[in-house]
């Protein structure tokens, strides 16, 4: 594994993506999710709305390092609470 | 009652699975690594968090470079879609024409990218090449190694040449699997040729015309190997697109944590567009 250059950042973000895979699939088989129209201008299921959620967070990260000094911590915060936002919402 | 889906099935998409995770996910997961430290060599490597991205986002060369991609994949797209319409209306719809026009058409298709470029280095050269030659005896001054101009007009040309055919031949099959029924209303009620293409033709084409946008959009805008033949990037770097200024910085300079963050940058411009063209065709399909 020594190619692949792990550090622990990214050793915990991708055991993150993994457990929220596993947890989605989890959860998709104890209780299957049905489409449905939140605020967003399409229809979505569970898995869709992870996926908006996740690449939407990429996107503000790469805001918040692109145009701003801030911490990238705080890009972290806002992207947690507009996953939780489009999960529920969305 | 909702039918309960058998979940079984996806055990047969295991195999592909294994596949896809060694060819995509893992080196996917490596380049991540790669993009938050400095690699000198494998037992030196430093982590430095998001300065490689910082670094790239700001730089006005891959600016510069996406610029240059974006327009090309407009340009590639507004000329080759419509003219890949055009065409499809055009060509014989039965007897042996129509498979001789679909066997010239799927030529291009099946030429490799870089005997392509060669093609067109050769075809384009001022001095021995057929079109080179012939603009400059006609009293054009072409030379695309020289001219900017000339460059972009050649290497758009060679695409155009390359790929037209794919979105003709997608929009031919999009065309051919629409039922008599509707023509014969049309002619009852006196339409137009344009009348019957705008309503009838192009609409029944959505879901093969997505297809064709989104090929040729992704393909146009992860172009290395033509480009690259014909004008290597120049004159300067007027030719020199996204994937190129990226080998330029892995390859060439071995700038190995920089390219692995514009990779991810790149990755993520390609995804955003895939997923926002995948959601519009699922959505046409369901309407």
């Amino acid at each position: 594994m020594d190619w692949m250059a792990w550090t622990l950042p990214t050793a915990i973000f991708f055991a993150s993506i993994g457990l929220l895979l596993l947890g989605m699939t989890l959860y998709e088989l104890r209780r299957p999710c049905v489409e449905r129209r939140g605020f967003l201008p399409i229809a979505t299921t569970r898995g869709d709305r992870l996926f908006i959620g996740l690449l939407v967070s990429a996107y503000l990260h790469l805001l918040v390092i692109g145009l701003s000094d801030w911490n990238l911590w705080v890009a972290s915060l806002l992207s947690l609470a507009w996953l939780l936002v489009v999960m529920r919402w969305g | 009652m909702n039918k309960v889906p058998n979940n079984k099935a996806w055990w047969l998409v295991l195999p592909v699975f294994l596949l896809v995770a060694f060819s995509a996910v893992v080196p996917m997961m490596t380049v991540v690594n790669y993009s938050v430290q400095d690699i000198f060599d494998q037992s030196s490597r430093y982590f430095v968090g998001a300065d490689w991205y910082r670094q790239v986002l700001l730089d006005p060369r891959l600016h510069d470079s996406l610029l240059r991609q974006f327009i090309y994949s407009a340009c590639v797209l507004l000329i080759e879609i419509p003219l890949g319409i055009a065409i499809a209306l055009t060509m014989p719809t039965k007897g042996r024409w129509s498979s001789l026009c679909l066997i010239v058409m799927a030529i291009p298709l099946l030429i490799p990218w870089n005997v392509v470029g060669t093609i067109w280095q050769i075809f384009g050269r001022a001095d021995i090449g057929l079109l080179g030659a012939s603009l400059n005896q006609l009293g054009i001054n072409y030379n695309y190694a020289a001219n900017t101009m000339d460059a972009w007009v050649t290497v758009l040309v060679m695409d155009v040449w390359h790929w037209t055919s794919l979105v003709a031949l997608l929009c031919y099959s999009g065309l051919r699997a629409i039922p008599d029924v509707y023509y014969q209303a049309a002619r009852i009620d006196r339409a137009s040729a344009w009348a019957v293409f705008r309503h009838i033709q192009l609409p029944k084409m959505k879901s093969v015309l997505l297809i064709a946008v989104m090929l040729r959009f992704m393909d146009s805008f992860m172009i290395y190997t033509e480009p690259f033949v014909l004008t290597g990037g120049g004159p300067g770097n007027a030719t020199t697109f996204l994937s190129q200024t990226l080998t330029q910085m892995a390859v060439g300079q071995f700038d190995l944590g920089p390219a692995a963050a514009f990779s991810l940058v790149y990755f993520l411009i390609i995804l955003l567009v895939s997923w926002l063209f995948y959601t519009a065709m699922t959505h046409a399909d369901k309407q």
